[in-house]
């Protein structure tokens, strides 16, 4: 169960990198971030933890695994986020919230809509605080830098 | 033309590929002041929307404005000139170097050849069905209906110039498709092929980063872009109801 769901995360994350045109040398890596970020979204989803709060637990994963590439490849991090995220991107319930509204289901439209929004701000908010933690130990380095020079 | 034409040529240049491959807006306003501080521009000044880029070379020099007009996500683009604007930084690079490098980058091409693109988007699409918890049986219809889809909205993109109508017609026909299989008896849930099929068309990337954007203090970038994202969702969602609707 939990082994289709790794193999098809991470083809459908190289697979995506190759439609956003990614660099050649980059497509494993692509795949295996979305892959592990899929795999804690699994887990979370199984565990019965809220989709948002799931969400967000694997964007930061993504994030940071993400800035770990960029730095050892020298490469912008937007190419290993990217499809990272791709799964978890609420693709679907965008498009089944539009349906609902073409068929004038209003209340299940707006349900689905909010609950789509929710899951790409959980998204931003882990991709953004992976961010923070990186700056934090990154003053956090300078400021010891700066003591030792002191003494 | 004179030295400051040329730096103000060369970061406009950049952020406008970057721009038009996806990258972030704060990125792009980033790049483009650092190229400048690089070449001796220390108060340069740039506003980044996803449709135009304004940029001057201090506060109370005049203004020069880059009109975007189509976007995509091309990750290849936005490597190239981050590796580009690296070396200028490094002074690597001089001013005419630069020039002649990111203009061959804005012309190149897609790396991957149109049918290995159409295959990848088969192949997300089928993965999608069974991430999604669909069965195995359902693999197949969704990546042939997923390939359909994408080359679809490829060709709506080339022949049509106007946005959002290339992805209601290639939704229409994803779930024609879709409801063909079910009607043959090859495929059993519809729903989870159509997901699965209309993921390669779906905005992800682009709620995400409207998000990001807006989160990022960048308003009118996010909201534009949560705009066009909308729009997008409008388009696909109102293709496939068509099919439900003639059911």
């Amino acid at each position: 169960m939990i082994f289709e769901q790794l193999v098809t995360s991470f083809f459908a994350a190289a697979a995506f990198a190759v439609i956003f045109n990614a660099p050649k040398k980059a497509l494993i890596q692509c795949g295996i971030v979305g892959m592990l970020g899929w795999l804690v979204y699994t887990i979370c989803t199984m565990q019965n933890v809220d989709a948002a709060i799931a969400t967000m637990a694997s964007s930061v994963l993504v994030a940071v695994l993400s800035q770990f590439c960029a730095k050892l490849y020298k490469t912008p991090i937007i190419i290993f986020t990217v499809s990272g995220i791709i799964p978890l991107v609420p693709g679907g319930l965008a498009y089944d919230a539009m349906r609902q509204f073409v068929e004038n289901d209003y209340n299940m439209a707006v349900q689905l809509a909010a609950k789509a929004f929710l899951i790409s701000g959980a998204i931003a908010l882990g991709l953004v605080f992976s961010e923070i933690i990186n700056q934090v130990i990154r003053k956090m380095k300078w400021t010891v830098v700066q003591q030792k020079t002191k003494q | 033309m004179s030295e400051q034409k040329k730096i103000t040529k060369i970061c406009l240049l950049a952020g406008k590929i970057m721009l038009q491959s996806g990258a972030e807006t704060y990125r792009v306003e980033d790049t483009m002041l650092r190229i400048a501080a690089t070449f001796g521009v220390e108060s340069a000044q740039s506003h980044a929307t996803p449709t135009g880029i304004m940029f001057s070379m201090g506060e109370t020099e005049p203004t020069n404005f880059v009109r975007i007009i189509t976007r995509s996500t091309d990750l290849h683009k936005v490597t190239q000139v981050n590796s580009v604007s690296r070396n200028i930084a490094k002074g690597q690079l001089t001013v005419d170097e630069a020039h002649e490098q990111l203009h061959t980058i804005e012309l190149e091409k897609h790396a991957y050849p149109i049918y290995l693109q159409i295959i990848a988007a088969a192949l997300a699409s089928g993965c999608f069905t069974i991430m999604f918890q669909g069965q195995w049986q359902d693999f197949m219809p969704a990546f042939i209906v997923g390939a359909l889809g994408f080359s679809a909205s490829v060709l709506f993109q080339q022949m049509v110039e106007i946005r959002f109508f290339a992805e209601l017609l290639a939704s229409f026909i994803i779930g024609l498709c879709a409801y063909l299989f079910i009607y043959i008896g090859i495929g059993i849930e519809l729903d989870k092929i159509i997901i699965g099929s209309v993921m390669p068309l779906v905005p992800g990337l682009l709620i995400t980063n409207a998000v990001r954007d807006l989160m990022a203090g960048h308003l009118v970038s996010g909201l534009s872009k949560g705009a066009e994202a909308f729009l997008t969702a409008f388009a696909i969602g109102a293709g496939v109801a068509v099919i439900f609707l003639i059911i």
